[in-house]
């Protein structure tokens, strides 16, 4: 007769540095992206592009370079982020080489601007500056928290990069580009960083004064008046930002930022409240008088008016594709979201993986982003600092916002707003900045999953009093 | 290019991308817990320990009784903290090995000036009656009244003091 006892032990799991992990799904994310290219070949061309061995070793280098300083200077990293981004970004490559293939927008490219570039080599030159960032932030930032030290420094940075646009020529209506020489650079993806840390710096000493003092009215706390000075000097901000630049994306990004990163530092709800009573409040004002962001709302509920076909064209075009993609696309290379022209491989770009992706691939698409965000969350929550917490917090806040706002306006769901998909549109800046956000969240988790210090051994057994009979 | 070829690749990439979705989620699962938890089987005869699910299909009381005593008529089910600053503290017994004491990795941490590091540990032997050991705590432990010396049965109800902390085995 055997006997057994069962002993069951809890115990912490030693913190595995998953650098192994991270390599294998690294590895993946680099594999799907190859044969993305070969489909996209197959099915335009009819043959194995010729680019394919030079395309998959490029970002496969990218990949490794990213993944070799990450084990070296982050090794308790999390192991999904650089994979995750990875990915995206390869597809991202691959959909605009897709859309360079296309007769329709080369035809469209040579009638008004006389030549055509195709845009994936440049793309691949912004991903591997994006990596080079990554990797400095790596090496130069050795500890998020001495971002905490430039709080203010980076408000002024940060509303210095949102003012520029201004004295820049519009381009397509919105004043959100800076033309340095023949670099066209959107300040607001960097500052979208560099506000996080603001936020967090700023939250970190506020919050208590925030939270606790206010009185209850109705169910809802209401912060004092004085309290209530930065969340206004943030919305008139933003609300200029609407008026000057006529860019609802960027103003949506910051104010529902600073939203979010205000709630999670007082867990107070009334901020939400707020925050979405404000928002409508400012974006219902400033779309009854400013002529652009009106135009945009017409777009919006009639994309497919006569009268306006000219111009909502591309929003037409685009609700077209997602409907022509049904469940599981047309497969890559074979759908029609070419027809969108102008911006249908940075701003759109989601139109062409509904259309050749379909139901499918989008949500997949749309889960790795969520995916992102989860760990930042994640990171968030495991991070031992509170400036640690509110940055990843902010940092994974602003990538979701950006990709709800995208997807949103694309999909019709909200007004179109000037904004890049992350990491798959087309646009330098978007890649690199995403890129530096995505190291700032590698560091952060870095930091809070290092396992921590052993306690210092405590004096129990001496201190244990003898009871004295 | 074939259509079939086409629609082949179409359909492999959306597996293929659906398939890294899942994976990394797989990832994710294995980060979500915080704690493992092992089980472990300790050999007490030179026979080999039968796998859990003999033991269930024989269901024979040999087996049953293998289970560590969780399904002994009568046995107690909870150990609950009635007196100290742990009071109302309870812990579900499931044949796993109870230790008491101040020290950070005990299954219940005594807060307690009069309590050792390692002062006294709860088990199930191999019939399934649990056992006190006190584990040569400098102020002992107590079943009852009186002071113990040696690994001794817990009858039900009995209040158990370390320090001034009291528990009890309830069903």
């Amino acid at each position: 007769m055997s006997v057994v006892t069962n002993t069951t032990t809890i115990g912490a799991i030693e913190a595995p540095s998953r650098r192994n992990t991270e390599l294998a799904m690294l590895a993946f994310a680099v594999i799907i992206p190859v044969l993305a290219y070969l489909n996209v070949g197959l099915a335009i061309n009819d043959e194995v592009p010729s680019g394919m061995i030079g395309y998959g070793l490029g970002i496969g280098l990218l990949a490794g370079v990213g993944h070799l300083v990450v084990r070296k200077f982050a090794p308790y990293a999390d192991p999904l982020l650089l994979p995750l981004a990875t990915l995206l970004n390869g597809l991202g490559l691959v959909l605009i080489w897709r859309l360079d293939q296309s007769p329709r927008l080369i035809d469209r490219a040579n009638r008004i601007f006389g030549s055509f570039t195709p845009d994936a080599p440049k793309q691949l030159l912004y991903s591997a500056i994006g990596i080079a960032l990554f990797v400095a932030v790596l090496l130069l930032l050795k500890d998020h928290r001495i971002l905490q030290r430039y709080t203010y420094i980076s408000m002024a940075v940060a509303l210095v990069l949102l003012i520029m646009p201004v004295f820049f020529p519009a381009v397509n209506g919105a004043k959100i580009w800076v033309s340095i020489g023949p670099f066209n650079v959107q300040p607001g993806e960097f500052a979208k960083i560099i506000i996080a840390i603001f936020f967090s710096g700023y939250l970190m000493v506020k919050r208590d004064a925030l939270a606790l003092a206010s009185r209850r009215v109705m169910g809802l706390y209401l912060p004092r008046g004085r309290d209530l000075g930065p969340i206004l000097a943030v919305w008139a901000m933003s609300i200029l930002i609407l008026v000057f630049e006529t860019d609802l994306g960027t103003s949506l990004l910051f104010f529902g930022l600073f939203v979010i990163m205000l709630y999670v530092a007082t867990e107070r709800t009334s901020w939400i409240v707020f925050g979405l009573v404000m928002s409508a409040a400012g974006a219902v004002g400033v779309a009854t008088f400013e002529p652009h962001v009106q135009q945009r709302v017409d777009f919006w509920l009639n994309p497919f008016a006569q009268s306006t076909w000219e111009q909502s064209d591309q929003i037409g075009q685009a609700l077209m594709s997602f409907g022509a993609g049904g469940t599981l696309g047309t497969g890559l290379g074979q759908g029609n979201s070419d027809l969108i022209g102008f911006a249908a491989n940075s701003d759109f770009i989601l139109s062409t993986v509904g259309e050749e992706f379909g139901l499918a691939g989008t949500m997949a698409f749309l889960l790795i982003y969520g995916l992102i965000v989860e760990r930042g969350v994640r990171t968030a929550l495991a991070a031992r600092d509170p400036f640690g917490k509110l940055l990843a917090i902010g940092l994974s806040g602003a990538f979701a916002i950006q990709v709800f706002v995208v997807a949103g306006g694309v999909m019709g769901l909200i007004p179109l707003t000037g904004m890049t998909m992350p990491f798959v549109a087309a646009g330098g800046s978007s890649v690199i900045a995403n890129w530096a956000l995505i190291g700032i969240l590698i560091r952060i988790s870095d930091t809070a999953r290092r396992p921590a210090p052993a306690p210092a051994p405590s004096p129990d057994a001496e201190m244990t009093q003898v009871v004295r009979p | 290019m074939s259509e079939l070829t086409l629609t082949v690749m179409r359909l492999g990439f959306l597996a293929v991308l659906w398939l890294f979705v899942i994976v990394a989620v797989q990832v994710i699962r294995s980060d979500l817990f915080g704690t493992r938890v092992t089980q472990r089987g300790s050999r007490r005869n030179a026979d080999a320990r039968p796998p859990q699910g003999a033991a269930r299909q024989t269901a024979a009381p040999p087996a049953q009784r293998s289970q560590g005593g969780r399904q002994r008529r009568g046995a107690p089910t909870k150990l609950v903290v009635s007196e100290g600053i742990l009071t109302g503290t309870t812990v579900a017994l499931q044949g796993q090995t109870i230790t008491l004491g101040r020290a950070h990795d005990s299954t219940i941490v005594l807060d307690d000036d009069y309590a050792s590091s390692r002062h006294a540990r709860i088990y199930p032997d191999r019939d399934g009656q649990w056992i006190v050991e006190d584990l040569g705590s400098t102020n002992g432990t107590y079943l009852d009244r009186t002071r113990l010396t040696t690994p001794t049965p817990i009858p039900p109800g009995a209040p158990i003091r370390i320090g001034k902390t009291v528990i009890e085995l309830r069903k």
